[in-house]
């Protein structure tokens, strides 16, 4: 900071002339500052809007609701009179974005500690573009494989989960399905890897030299090294890189409305069909919905941005804090 | 518990870079030898090719024998896992692992071989840290971050890391370089009765400290930018500060290099 604007000053010092003010007034500087200005209020001013146009346009529905709209189970905005309630929305959308988050951290963690230590130096640098390619994939492309070709598969995974893991609720239920909250995890988990596995690469790739080497003249094999030096320096950085993932997941739409079948209320069986998620029922019911259902649809959509915004404030936090450390 | 190193016809190479050419020395067990000389003329790397440190950076090869009593470092069959458990180092600057407690740090080496007993574990950490003169320091705070220690104590907590393991040889590139003069004595004290257990081979900018700690003293030196680094000669300490065979060593000790 001190050193910057003493570099500042000198800069200053060679470009002042002598008895004019400190600024270099100069015309581009001024225009620059102006369109920097503008931009950043501009972004604040559209984002206040759009939370205003949405809690306007909510409120209505709200008033006209008769039933509790963070308790009750139905969704039923359409009717008269309406009644409609977030839990199943939440439910689907915390259960299947946790679930991908299971599935998809470990194995970016193991994509990340290969491109990063484990792959020839030639392979790695390509290995790393196809996996950031993933996350250029359009999500509707994402979501016809997973309906045409994930989901018919997923059948059988299914059944097995269910007898094998039957004893656990989530995976228990009589009828194991394909277009299940869990067939919706594994397409989210697919999705959400590349943004995993990329920052977590760079986090392990900034681990000191020293702290490997460390570990490395102990006599530690590559594991070794990795479980002493690499893991805790980079865990706070996974982390953050994991709730950026979550975050992606629970505002993710078209690729889990293709996949899910829907059905009614909650149902804590994730491998039978059906279940519902705040992005995917706007996507699927907009179209049809009177002007209380829209408002209804956006007042659902109100409490995925409160979620989300959370999410990733705590994601923020977590990758501050490890600044702090290092 | 330390044995002879024998180095012969070594050459070390970054890349297509040739570092340090033909080299070859012995060094006694239970005694230090000094490596002086300009800096870049391949002092450390020709330290890390001792331990098979030096083929960790990408790029980097070895060629040339180094025996470890009856052991070739670089034969087919050995493991360099192996090797670095065997020829411990100390590096330029402290590198204690810092999410570790002091304990979890000297106790990482025995870990990694596989000693799981609390108790054997507590009395080799408090021996080694004896070893290294920190004990009386930190013996109240062994779970307390190995990174708040001063940068001497940080120093001396890697190398109670180093002989906890009971390396044959210890390596030290530069231990020194980082440290303030009231640390650097304590390094050096602790160089001097180390000696008893280990052979010690150190690399030091620092002529004085060359004269102060060592037995025998080798003198590397670099002909140019981009040319290798050579052994100009190795012989006691006591020859090489007042006698040197060779006049490139004679201009180095008494400043008229360059």
């Amino acid at each position: 900071m001190s050193s910057q604007s003493g570099v500042d000053a000198a800069v200053g010092a060679r470009h002042r002339a002598p008895g004019r003010r400190l600024s270099t007034g100069q015309a581009g500087d001024r225009i620059f500052a102006g369109a920097a200005r503008g931009s950043g209020i501009l972004v604040l001013a559209i984002m206040a809007a759009i939370a205003v146009f949405l809690v306007w346009k909510a409120i209505p529905a709200l008033q006209a609701n008769k039933a509790n709209f963070l308790t009750s189970q139905d969704w039923n905005p359409n009717a008269t009179p309406a009644k409609f309630g977030i839990v199943q929305l939440a439910f689907g959308t915390v259960v299947s974005s946790a679930l991908a988050l299971i599935i998809a951290t470990p194995v970016a963690i193991g994509i990340a500690l290969f491109i990063a230590f484990y792959s020839p130096r030639k392979l790695s640098a390509g290995l790393g573009y196809v996996v950031d390619l993933l996350a250029a994939v359009p999500s509707i492309v994402y979501g016809l494989w997973g309906l045409l070709v994930l989901a018919p598969h997923m059948d059988g995974v299914s059944k097995i989960l269910n007898t094998v893991l039957g004893w656990i609720p989530f995976f228990g239920g009589d009828s194991p399905g394909k277009n299940s909250i869990f067939t919706a995890s594994v397409v989210l988990a697919i999705m959400i890897l590349p943004i995993i596995s990329s920052i977590s690469r760079e986090v392990f790739l900034q681990v000191p030299r020293a702290n490997v080497e460390a570990a490395l003249a102990l006599g530690a094999t590559r594991w070794e090294m990795i479980r002493l030096s690499v893991l805790p320096y980079g865990r706070s950085g996974v982390i953050g890189a994991s709730m950026l993932g979550l975050g992606r997941a629970m505002g993710e739409t078209i690729a889990v409305a293709m996949v899910l079948t829907f059905a009614p209320g909650v149902n804590v069986h994730i491998l039978e069909d059906g279940g519902n998620t705040f992005a995917a029922n706007i996507a699927k019911s907009f179209g049809e919905a009177t002007s209380t259902g829209r408002g209804a649809l956006i007042a659902s959509g109100l409490v995925l941005f409160v979620i989300t915004l959370v999410v990733n404030m705590a994601a923020r936090a977590v990758v501050a804090r490890r600044k702090e450390f290092v | 518990m330390a044995k002879r190193i024998e180095v012969s016809g070594l050459h070390a190479y970054y890349g297509g870079t040739h570092a340090i050419e033909d080299i070859s020395m012995t060094v006694e067990p239970r005694s230090v030898t000094a490596f002086i000389g300009p800096s870049g003329c391949g002092k450390s790397t020709f330290l890390r090719t001792l331990n098979r440190m030096h083929e960790v950076i990408p790029g980097a090869r070895v060629e040339g024998k180094v025996m470890l009593d009856d052991e070739d470092l670089y034969g087919p069959s050995v493991d360099p896992v192996a090797v670095r458990r065997t020829v411990g180092m100390v590096f330029q600057r402290p590198n204690p692992f810092p999410t570790m407690s002091i304990f979890d740090n000297v106790a990482a080496g025995l870990k990694l071989n596989g000693v799981r007993r609390k108790s054997q574990l507590d009395d080799i950490v408090e021996e080694s840290l004896k070893g290294a003169n920190l004990w009386e320091e930190v013996k109240d705070r062994l779970g307390k971050p190995g990174a708040g220690l001063s940068g001497g104590q940080q120093q001396r907590l890697c190398i109670a890391r180093a002989i906890a393991v009971q390396p044959q040889v210890l390596l030290m590139d530069e231990p020194c370089s980082a440290l303030d003069p009231i640390s650097t004595l304590a390094i050096e004290d602790l160089i001097a009765k180390l000696k008893n257990q280990y052979t010690i081979v150190i690399v030091t900018h620092n002529m004085q400290q060359a004269a102060r700690v060592s037995d025998r003293t080798a003198f590397f030196n670099i002909a140019g930018t981009g040319k290798p680094g050579k052994l100009i000669e190795i012989d006691d300490t006591s020859k090489i500060f007042t006698n040197p065979e060779q006049k490139a060593t004679e201009d180095y000790i008494t400043g008229r290099f360059g």
